[in-house]
């Protein structure tokens, strides 16, 4: 064992249990504080493979902008855990159903995939640096990277004339 | 195991004893930022300020300490009480996290076991360092957010509130501001953008316009006067700390005074050459009088020019009236935003045009 396999299974161990942990936990509040965990175990992991800038990126957006959105949403609401409605049985059978089948699902489609043949690489590969990342965004995939720029921008749009419509 | 004990357990070592003293250092510096304020703040209204604890009242800041730890720690029935606990906790880490990329000075040199051993004064010289200061300070709206929720207490909730989107509405300035920083130096290297500004011409005067914008923001986002509105006394009573008592409210208290340390340290470093020492060649220098004592006069030097910063801080406090929250807003969005945006077409037009 190096210290790299120690990292990746203590994120591991700390990405799976904290996401565990968001979908127990009773108190709405609590849960938005396991997920922020869970980001920081997966920008952990992109960390330990060399991707720097989707790591702290992973950071900077979910777990400091998304989640912030989420907790002015959650708080506001005044969500306890005695307000939570008791939830019928049924639907409990059908999601636990529904979540099975999507793991059969996932659990077929990796089994033969190539993906299973490569190693993960440890602190090496140089594509998630900044540079080299910046250079194939603005080079071979330009036309995608401007396209989803336009999307934003009319989410943002949209957004502004849901806010206007108020007044 | 042999993997384990197999790296270079000198670096460790280094690193271990650099961030001691760098987190020590932080302490101590605003401890007696506090103790400044309340001198200045005492000279700019015509008192004398604290003068009682050791001579011209140093000790002062030491009495505060005591006082804090000796109060009632008070956690009220109704409130969550780990987050009650953990808000404080991250308050103060955040505040610490940022000062990992600062370059403090160049290098010390010494020989241990008859190896030359050349330490760097940066904790850690990573490729994103600027990044990093994005990811950390978007981190420091949880403690204020979960500190006020936590207490259950409306002026707390409304405070944190306040305070969650003045950070986040101010992030956008400071990220926009940067960028055309970013342009010019071509790197997010905290060493780089150091290093380019070594020969003098410090990327103020180049920038001027976006170190006016990171310079509001960083006001804002220290949640300092005029943009304290999260603990405006006579609208919230005391802001999101107001169910917090000893040294839970001493660590948010003191967390703000990290953050004033840190970002004048990250305003110096940006903008002002961070630890260059004006007017003087410092590569002939350093060939004189060696790197250590090189290290000593530009640590020096970085603290002088942080100082001035600080000061800057406090001075604008006692002589600023506070925003009304509408009005930050105006000019967070329809200020600020738009300035940025204007600066960085303007630096990315002219960098174009120089390159042709």
């Amino acid at each position: 064992m190096n210290i790299s396999e120690i990292l990746f299974y203590f994120l591991s161990a700390m990405a799976l249990g904290s996401a565990i942990m968001v979908v127990v936990s009773k108190n709405a509040v609590h849960s938005v504080l396991w997920l922020i965990i869970t980001f920081f175990a997966i920008s952990g992991h992109y960390i330990l493979m060399n991707a720097q800038f989707l790591g702290i990126v992973n950071l900077i957006v979910y777990a400091g902008a998304i989640m912030v959105l989420f907790l002015f949403v959650i708080m506001l609401m005044n969500l306890n855990a005695d307000t939570e409605p008791k939830k019928n049985r049924w639907l409990k059978m059908a999601g636990i159903v529904a979540g099975g089948c999507l793991l059969l699902v996932l659990v077929a489609a990796l089994k033969n995939a190539e993906i299973r043949g490569q190693q993960a690489q440890f602190n090496e590969g140089n594509i998630g640096l900044i540079q080299n990342l910046g250079e194939v965004l603005f080079t071979e995939y330009v036309v995608p990277f401007e396209i989803s720029s336009i999307l934003f921008l009319s989410a943002m749009v949209g957004a502004v004339v849901i806010g206007k419509r108020g007044d | 195991m042999m993997h384990l004990l197999a790296m270079d357990w000198g670096f460790v070592v280094e690193k271990m004893i650099l961030i001691i003293s760098i987190v020590s250092i932080s302490l101590v510096i605003a401890m007696y930022e506090t103790y400044a304020e309340r001198k200045v703040a005492a000279i700019i209204q015509d008192r004398r300020g604290p003068n009682r604890a050791g001579p011209f009242g140093l000790f002062q800041p030491l009495a505060d300490g005591l006082k804090l730890f000796m109060k009632e720690e008070i956690i009220p029935n109704t409130s969550n009480k780990m987050l009650f606990v953990l808000g404080p906790c991250l308050a103060m880490l955040t505040a610490m996290m940022t000062s990992a990329v600062i370059p403090w000075g160049d290098r010390i040199h010494f020989t241990l076991f008859g190896q030359d051993r050349y330490v760097s004064l940066q904790i850690a010289d990573i490729n994103i360092g600027i990044l990093y200061i994005f990811g950390v300070v978007s981190m420091g709206v949880y403690g204020i957010m979960i500190g006020g929720w936590a207490s259950n207490n409306k002026f707390s909730l409304l405070a944190a509130m306040r305070g969650a989107s003045q950070v986040i509405s101010y992030e956008l300035p400071m990220g926009l501001s940067l960028i055309a920083l970013l342009m010019m130096t071509g790197s997010l290297k905290m060493s780089v953008i150091m290093g380019q500004q070594l020969d003098g011409w410090y990327n103020v005067l180049y920038q001027p316009l976006g170190f006016f914008i990171f310079l509001v923001c960083a006001f804002a986002e220290c949640n300092r006067t005029p943009f304290d509105l999260p603990e405006a006394e006579n609208e919230l009573n005391f802001g999101y700390h107001q169910e917090y008592s000893s040294m839970k409210l001493g660590f948010y208290l003191f967390a703000e005074y990290i953050n004033m340390f840190i970002s004048s340290a990250v305003m110096v470093t940006l903008f002002w050459g961070g630890y260059d020492i004006p007017f003087v060649n410092d590569t002939e220098l350093v060939k004189n009088i060696g790197y250590n004592w090189m290290a000593l006069l530009q640590g020096g030097t970085m603290f002088i020019k942080v100082a001035l910063f600080i000061f800057l801080f406090m001075w604008v406090r006692w002589t600023i009236p506070r925003f009304r929250y509408d009005q930050l807003m105006n000019l967070g969005w329809k200020g600020l935003i738009p300035l940025a945006l204007l600066n960085m077409v303007i630096t990315a037009a002219v960098v174009l045009w120089l390159k042709k």
